[in-house]
């Protein structure tokens, strides 16, 4: 009877460590991908979802600024300097940040350019007096 | 990420939801243009001020650098100009993708990404997709303006086996993100921008000069996709929801420049189509003679008339008549006629081109209208007045099911009382199709240049 209690508490122990194991992998996977594997899922949702609504405003833009509607998507489209940036920011030269900075000047030239090139397609489009 | 920098990342996509949503009527455009400034700014104060980001003094500088240069481009091209600075634009964002997604590969720590070399799966891919997008962006772009410059010639590049080359490269970008998510290897990513690279420039050569309006919408939208793979990489809402919303405008214009062509998507893709190649092999000499007519004619015919409908096309942005077109549809105004403008869809080398050539020119929008509205009123127009456009006014695209643009939607300018044709010579179209409005009897061909023209017109009508 002893021995079945014995072995049954060491059963239950390396059952223990089991368990401590895999919730020390799972927290350590967790770590490693920053939630990734989540977001990925909740990503996809947010590009759907983001699709549909671009559908539709798109479509109730006029035709006559189709062409400023380029121009906005253009300047918008450069929202990509968010990476960049943080690809630029740490204080440590290295590869990486000069990819980052080549990067911020690229969307900048986009950013500016899309916006007054826009603007000025804009103010020239007058109703009849 | 904190709550605070999600939170204002949401306001600024909700900002450029609303940008696009302002571009609905003129009225409210500029003010949507000013939301997307708004938009953007808040994205960028947002990110500096995440605690990663210290270096500010050469952020600082860059982004001097590139706003300037950027300003001072937008603030000095010509209105003609506008669809290769477009192209232009849109191959550097395909190029900020690459150098952003290469950053991350060799500083995965700045991004939240785990370490050099133990980069997860998930973001690997994200990155090596958003590279091969920003890639072929880049120098699919770079075609494109090449073409709409005419740096490169506007005539389709067609050799054999093209598009199994083409299959075969993708297939082998393919092969390569696979084994770089496996590897990890720097020369394997490099060797995936290089092969986007290649294939960018392949897929672009094909397509006709006159095709570019499809193309440079579809850049528009590959420029958003690859901003969403990036936002994928970043987590990041804010560039999945901007990715997504240039992504579907860019698509859904190149379908309404396929529709006005009655053409597939694939179609266009596949290229090969117009060009000096299909004028000469569609070219059948026609004996039929056109009727000429002079300025003087002109003038003194539409000076009597009651209405009036302009039909612009590509021609007259080369030759910059729009200014002296408005002029003349001024002092027929003032004669006491109704003066109003037609456009076909695909008019231009852009979507918009020539509304907004238009506009430069005063000429106000409401005149302006596209070709759904306007196309009934041939019938009851007195005098239709052609200018530089072609194959959008070919009936032969309403009743010869043999003709290369059958079943495309046209301005049915032939209905009208009497049309003019201003054009340079006899040649044909880009579809390389004879228009068979030239040989109607009401139609009366002005051969010249677009804005000589004009202004002999101009001059017939202040006698």
């Amino acid at each position: 009877m002893s021995e079945i209690s014995n072995q049954l508490e060491s059963l239950s122990y390396k059952a223990q460590q089991i368990a401590n194991e895999a919730s020390q992998l799972a927290s350590s996977v967790a770590e490693t991908s920053g939630g990734h594997s989540d977001f990925i899922i909740f990503g996809i949702t947010v590009l759907v979802l983001a699709c549909f609504v671009g559908y539709y405003v798109v479509w109730s833009v006029t035709p006559a600024l189709h062409s400023p509607l380029m121009g906005v998507t253009n300047a918008i489209s450069s929202v990509i300097i968010v990476g960049a940036l943080l690809a630029a920011g740490p204080v440590d030269s290295n590869i990486s940040k000069y990819f980052g900075l080549v990067a911020v000047t690229l969307a900048a030239v986009n950013i500016f350019g899309g916006f007054v090139v826009t603007n000025r397609m804009l103010s020239m489009f007058k109703k009849k007096q | 990420m904190s709550t605070l920098t999600t939170a204002a990342y949401l306001v600024s996509s909700v900002l450029f939801i609303l940008s696009l949503r302002g571009l609905s009527h003129p009225s409210t455009a500029r003010r949507g243009n000013f939301l997307g400034i708004l938009g953007m700014t808040i994205a960028i104060v947002t990110t500096l001020s995440n605690p990663g980001v210290l270096s500010y003094k050469e952020i600082g500088i860059a982004f001097l650098i590139g706003g300037l240069i950027g300003t001072s481009i937008a603030v000095k091209i010509q209105m003609t100009a506008l669809p290769q600075l477009v192209a232009a634009f849109h191959s550097l964002v395909g190029l900020a993708a690459v150098f952003v997604a290469a950053s991350a590969y060799y500083n995965p720590s700045a991004f939240n990404i785990g370490a050099v070399g133990s980069i997860p799966m998930g973001s690997l891919i994200e990155m090596s997709i958003g590279t091969a997008i920003g890639a072929v962006t880049f120098t699919g772009s770079i075609i494109a303006f090449g073409k709409l410059q005419g740096f490169v010639s506007g005539n389709p590049l067609v050799f054999k086996g093209q598009h199994f080359i083409n299959l075969l490269l993708g297939l082998g970008i393919i092969a390569l993100i696979v084994k770089f998510c496996i590897d990890q290897n720097q020369e394997l990513f490099w060797l995936i921008v290089f092969a986007s690279f290649v294939i960018g420039v392949l897929l672009i050569v094909p397509i006709g000069g006159a095709d570019m309006p499809v193309i440079v919408s579809m850049l528009n939208s590959y420029s958003g996709w690859a901003a969403a793979g990036i936002g994928f990489t970043l987590s990041n809402n804010l560039l999945i929801i901007t990715g997504a919303l240039v992504g579907s405008s860019g698509a859904i214009l190149s379908y309404i420049m396929c529709k006005g062509m009655n053409r597939s998507f694939l179609n266009v893709l596949l290229g090969g189509f117009g060009g000096e190649q299909a004028a000469s092999a569609g070219g059948v000499k026609d004996d039929r003679q056109a009727k000429q007519g002079n300025a003087a004619d002109a003038a003194f015919m539409m000076k009597n008339s009651k209405t009036i409908i302009i039909v612009p096309g590509y021609g007259m942005a080369v030759a910059q008549a729009q200014h002296a077109l408005r002029e003349m549809g001024d002092l027929l105004k003032a004669a006491g006629a109704e003066v109003r403008y037609a456009i076909h869809p695909v008019a231009g080398r852009m979507p918009g081109h020539m509304n907004v050539l238009l506009a430069e020119a005063n000429v106000p929008y409401d005149e302006v209208l596209e070709l759904d509205e306007i196309n009934r009123d041939f019938s009851e127009t007195d005098v239709a007045f052609v200018i530089g456009a072609n194959d959008v006014t070919n009936p032969a695209a309403k009743t010869d099911k043999t003709s290369a643009i059958y079943g495309m939607p046209i301005l049915d300018v032939e209905n009208a009382g009497q049309v003019f044709f201003v054009k340079r010579g006899m040649a044909s179209g880009y579809a390389g199709v004879q228009n068979e409005l030239f040989f109607r009897d009401n139609t009366l061909m002005l051969f010249g240049d677009a804005k000589k023209v004009c202004e002999d017109i101009i001059k017939g009508l202040e006698n």
